[in-house]
């Protein structure tokens, strides 16, 4: 009668819901699964031989909570925060109900019980935890744009108090079995193999069927109205972190705040209406999403290799040659050895290869001081870093990357000598971020095992790698680059060979964008903030000098000698030129750029000259018009990545800017702001940025006729 | 229409607002009564002839709640028929008293009105009130709430005001503070309280620190930076002043006005009553309002408010020869003589807040007073007083004498 969970009454008259959602690894709440729930407590309920409700799972997990692909086409579908509020209320209905069914529920809990999964064990009357580090429980639905609207937001300040609770849910982090019992979440923790006895035992014991808050008298721990000083407390000072935290760009931790706050105020029942409310303007906003699809479905296909051509076998590197042992070999050596790995990593003199294998010894020592490393774990990685100036070491070698210096001549140099000792069906892959890979192929005697595999820098923290494929890299080519990435456990994106690939392309505009503010009188505090307050992690000047101005001026120096006549400087090259030819002042490792920095250990501030070099506009612009420009011109140029075929995937374009250059997640990415925006209003906003700004801000044909069409970058949910 | 004018003030001294003040064993209501007491026995009021107390206090709550005008009037044997109200306007409470009783007067609704206002801050701590300003979330996030002393550092960021400069400011409110007492020139209104076996407690001011020197202040912590940087009131700020490249934290406990308790009467009424009770008018009070300003900085109100009261009254700063602008802190009186070009010579010339401290509810009747002390002693028309006010508002009055 039940696919999703195994309904039996036994001898003592326990009836026990196993949940087991058929064909799937884990529980997860919808619609059919919630409908069988509901109708298994009622039958016990309506049974007079049933003493008590036991909620176990048939999986090693408890729950896992909501089904995110349910959720994550709300938006698109054009839900209300009225139809969004009801989702939540539906759920608030059947964990009530459970709640105050009449008789005794225990839940043992065998195993991780997330979101929704903790929500229905917190509607239960008991709570036994498995005591196993895997057990983890949490209300992580911030970090999708959510609040917890299955009675979380209810339940958990009723439990352990509004400061702990504020605490809990805008987190959203995963909390061990020890803490959870701590803290009060629940009740007992058990080895795994004795959750469900304990259960049965407590339910045995003819315990009271009333949840606390249900009791005459009940108070909330620590006071839940605005009488309590901790409940001020904790509005008020959450209120400021989360701005801090959220520069305001992320609506949920605001929301639950609030509806802890209104909530606790009123009656249990009236608190679970409130928290339905709060969820539904979520639910019904672009950032929740924009976060969903972004950052966890698309994220999850792509780190699972979803682009890979799949009539290719797998492959794995087991011996990698790095050349190069500056700061993105060794970090590539060291990521690569991490992941079991064995690395030659070459320099041209064997004190620069030794310098870039001590940067991975460094990396360890202090996971191993901070005592999350073994000596033997730290010992064994650097055993596998072979240090050399010597090509023939790279004999075996599945796939060398190279990551000298960016000159085509030194990269033709080294490419030679190493396919001299290379096998046949080795992949030579180029860490450049600025030359064309197909025309460093052409230093190649096999274009076809040529790529681009080019990392982020610090590589040990940039999850991103952005594959490229040249004019003749085959197919086979792009699965081994695929298969590498996967065995780093990092999230590829694969695009198509163009002068800055897609990431440095579109990380350019940003830069140049904010430097061409500078020429406009627009105050370089004003500017940096916009970037900041747009989601960028670091504002555009800052971030320029620490690539340097001079990279800036050099790299626009080459392109223009490549292109010639062609070419048109970048909308910076006025105040690039005049910093590095007139002023000398090239950035954060020549000692100062748009920044001074100190060297007494104080905080880097914009240098004080910019204000005679670029006298501020007796009227700034509002910080709206600049957070505009600064994400609009990084889109449009993504839009325009996608136009010339760079980019094949909308996903790939939006997991590419967040987690390569720090476009905010609250968009979802590039492509998903411009369907945030609404592309038809994207282009209308370019056209008269164009008017204003000039005419990088120009829409193609090709966007226009899209936006006349209507049609976003993601296909609309049917 | 009548005028409203000033027959007498009186306030209690300032105790330091800690459990080892002078005033800490006395409740707000005792503040209350014995300067309700001292305006009534100073001028032999016959105190049916009042038609209400009106007092200011910001933090009506527990021991200072229930409408505290009416119950200190009570308390302090006013005739039953003497009506009672308690109004907030955050810190210039006080003075908005002041001005209440006198729109009843000017209005012709009541004859005779106490004014004042009391905040026993030692005992009733600030906030003790909560409030949905900052207590609800939803509210504090509309509103871009930061604390007042993070407003008062972003003014001088704005104005470039340095540590020295704020600190150089506390110390000239500290020199004339001493001097203002040392010459005795707040006696002539301070009503000393006493316990309840009659002994005195305070006769004068006890919060000045007349030997302090800018190394002494330059050596204090600043007081907001934590509150800014760490819990992130800064970054809401620079939301809303997005300009800034970081907020420079300037002021500290010597800077900022102090945490007093203490409580003050102002009497108001018109001719017709003066006459009839045989008091003698010293002011009228000619011109006053309030107005609303931009709420996170929170203290630039006192320039706007100055500005509408003058042209309400159709006169300019010159026709102005003394004024108090309350000394919430340093960089609020700085930024009022930078935004209006008023001489500091003009300005809280018996020191201020700083030095004397600010007890919410009745600092506006206070320095009321103490500007038509002054006038008096210098032989001057007119002051205007004027404080900031939380959220983002400020209240001003002109007085000038008869």
């Amino acid at each position: 009668m039940y696919q999703h969970l195994r309904y039996a009454v036994d001898a003592d008259g326990i009836a026990t819901l196993t949940l087991d959602v058929a064909g799937k690894p884990m529980n997860v709440l919808e619609p059919v699964f919630n409908a069988e729930l509901a109708a298994a407590v009622e039958a016990a309920v309506a049974d007079p031989a049933v003493k008590g409700l036991l909620i176990t799972s048939g999986k090693a997990a408890f729950v896992a909570g909501a089904d995110i692909k349910e959720l994550v086409e709300a938006y698109d579908r054009g839900i209300t925060p009225v139809e969004a509020a009801g989702w939540s209320q539906t759920l608030n209905r059947l964990f009530r109900r459970i709640e105050t069914c009449g008789k005794p529920v225990a839940a043992a809990v065998n195993g991780l019980a997330l979101g929704g999964g903790l929500e229905m064990a917190l509607a239960c009357h008991y709570r036994v935890l498995a005591d196993d580090p895997k057990a983890v429980v949490g209300l992580p639905e911030v970090k999708i744009g959510l609040l917890p609207g299955a009675g979380g937001t209810q339940r958990v300040p009723r439990l352990i108090g509004v400061m702990a609770a504020a605490k809990l849910l805008t987190d959203g982090n995963p909390i061990a079995p020890a803490e959870a019992k701590k803290l009060g979440l629940v009740h007992e923790l058990a080895p795994t193999a004795e959750v469900v006895a304990r259960a049965r035992a407590w339910l045995l014991g003819a315990p009271e069927a009333v949840a606390p808050w249900d009791k005459k008298g009940f108070r909330i721990p620590g006071g839940g109205n605005s009488l309590s000083p901790a409940v001020t407390q904790t509005m008020l000072g959450g209120t400021a972190l989360i701005a801090k935290m959220t520069l305001r760009n992320y609506p949920a931790p605001q929301e639950i705040l609030a509806a802890i706050y209104e909530g606790c105020a009123v009656p249990f029942d009236k608190g679970l209406q409130v928290e339905s409310k709060h969820f539904g303007r979520l639910l019904a906003g672009p950032v929740s999403r924009n976060l969903m699809r972004t950052m966890f479905v698309n994220k999850g296909l792509v780190d699972k290799l979803s682009r890979r051509p799949a009539d290719v076998a797998k492959w794995q590197v087991k011996k990698l040659g790095i050349l190069g042992a500056g700061m993105m070999g060794a970090g590539i050596a060291h990521v690569s050895a991490l992941a079991g790995m064995d690395v030659v990593l070459i320099d041209s003199t064997q004190a620069s290869a030794e310098k870039g294998k001590a940067y991975s010894a460094k990396l360890l020592q202090k996971e191993v001081d901070r005592g999350r490393r073994k000596e033997e774990s730290r010992d064994a990685v650097l055993a596998r870093i072979t240090p050399t100036t010597d090509y023939a070491l790279l004999k075996g070698c599945e796939l060398v990357i190279e990551a000298v210096f960016e000159d085509r001549n030194i990269k033709a140099d080294v490419t030679a000598k190493t396919e001299a000792v290379l096998g046949r069906d080795a992949v030579f892959a180029s860490n450049t971020s600025t030359l064309p890979i197909t025309g460093l192929a052409k230093g190649s005697k096999r274009p076809a095992n040529f790529i681009g595999v080019h990392f982020f820098s610090p590589v040990e923290k940039m999850p991103l790698v952005e594959i490229i494929k040249g004019k003749r890299t085959s197919t086979e080519t792009v699965a081994r680059a695929l298969d590498y990435v996967g065995q780093l456990r990092k999230t590829p994106i694969v695009v198509n060979d163009s002068r800055g690939f897609f990431t440095s392309r579109v990380f350019g505009t940003y830069c140049a964008e904010g430097v061409r503010m500078l020429e406009e009188g627009i105050t370089p505090a004003l500017i940096e903030n916009a970037g900041r307050m747009a989601g960028m992690p670091v504002g555009p000047l800052a971030v320029t000098d620490e690539v340097s101005i001079e990279l800036s001026y050099k790299v626009q120096k080459q392109t223009a000698m490549d292109l010639g006549d062609k070419y048109e400087h970048s909308a910076a090259w006025p105040v690039v030129r005049h910093f590095v030819e007139d002023l000398q002042r090239l950035g954060r490792k020549s000692g100062g750029g748009f920044y001074d920095y100190p060297t007494d250990g104080s905080p880097k501030r914009l240098w004080a000259g910019l204000a005679q070099e670029y006298p501020p506009a007796a009227v700034q612009p509002p910080v709206g018009d600049l957070r505009e420009r600064l994400l609009h011109i990084q889109a449009l140029e993504t839009a325009r990545c996608v136009e010339e075929g760079v980019l094949e995937s909308a996903m790939e374009g939006d997991l590419g800017s967040i987690l390569g250059i720090g476009f905010p997640a609250w968009a979802g990415g590039a492509l998903s702001y411009i369907d945030t925006v609404g592309i038809a209003q994207f282009v209308a906003d370019c056209e008269r940025l164009a008017k204003r700004h000039g005419k990088r801000f120009k829409p193609s044909k090709w966007l226009k006729e899209r936006a006349a069409r209507g049609e976003g970058f993601y296909p609309k949910p049917v | 229409m009548a005028d409203a004018l000033i027959f007498d003030h009186v306030r209690t001294p300032r105790g330091r607002g800690r459990p080892d003040g002078a005033l800490h064993e006395v409740p707000a209501i005792g503040l209350a009564t014995q300067a309700l007491q001292a305006v009534r026995d100073r001028n032999s009021l016959d105190t049916s002839a009042v038609d209400d107390v009106v007092l200011g206090c910001v933090s009506p709550v527990g021991e200072q709640g229930s409408c505290i005008g009416r119950v200190a009037a009570l308390n302090a044997g006013y005739a039953e028929s003497v009506a009672g109200l308690q109004l907030n306007r955050f810190c210039a409470s006080g003075l908005e008293a002041v001005n209440n009783a006198a729109a009843q007067v000017l209005s012709g609704q009541s004859d005779l009105v106490v004014g004042g206002g009391v905040e026993a801050m030692s005992r009733i701590p600030i906030s003790s009130d909560g409030g949905a300003w900052y207590g609800d979330p939803t509210v504090g996030w509309n509103t871009y709430f930061v604390p007042q002393g993070v407003g008062a550092d972003l003014i001088a960021t704005l104005a470039g005001f340095t540590r020295d400069d704020v600190d150089r400011y506390a110390l000239e409110s500290q020199r004339r503070a001493a001097v203002a007492q040392a010459e005795g020139r707040f006696n002539a209104s301070l009503v000393p309280v006493k316990d309840v076996i009659g002994q005195v407690l305070l006769a004068e001011d006890e919060y000045p620190r007349p030997k302090t020197t800018l190394a002494d202040l330059g050596a204090l912590k600043p007081a907001f930076q934590s509150m800014g940087e760490d819990n992130g009131f800064d970054a809401v700020a620079q939301l809303r002043y997005p300009h800034v490249e970081t907020i420079r934290h300037v002021h500290t406990a010597g800077n900022s006005s102090g945490i007093v308790d203490g409580a003050a009467a102002v009497l108001i009424g018109n001719a017709r009553i003066g006459k009839k009770l045989g008091l003698k008018p010293r002011a009228r009070i000619r011109a006053f309002t309030s107005i609303g300003s931009e709420p996170t900085i929170m203290l630039t109100g006192p320039a706007l408010a100055t500005r509408k009261v003058l042209k309400r009254a159709g006169m300019s700063l010159g026709d102005i020869d003394l004024f108090e602008v309350n000394e919430a802190f340093a960089a609020v009186v700085m930024r009022f003589m930078a935004d209006t070009g008023v001489s500091h010579d003009k300005i809280n010339v018996n020191g201020g807040a700083i030095a004397l401290g600010h007890p919410l509810g009745a600092t506006g009747a206070m320095i009321l007073g103490t500007a038509l002390d002054e006038l008096e002693r210098r032989g001057l028309g007119t002051a205007l007083i004027t404080l900031c006010v939380g959220a983002g508002m400020g209240t001003a009055t002109i007085i000038e004498r008869c």
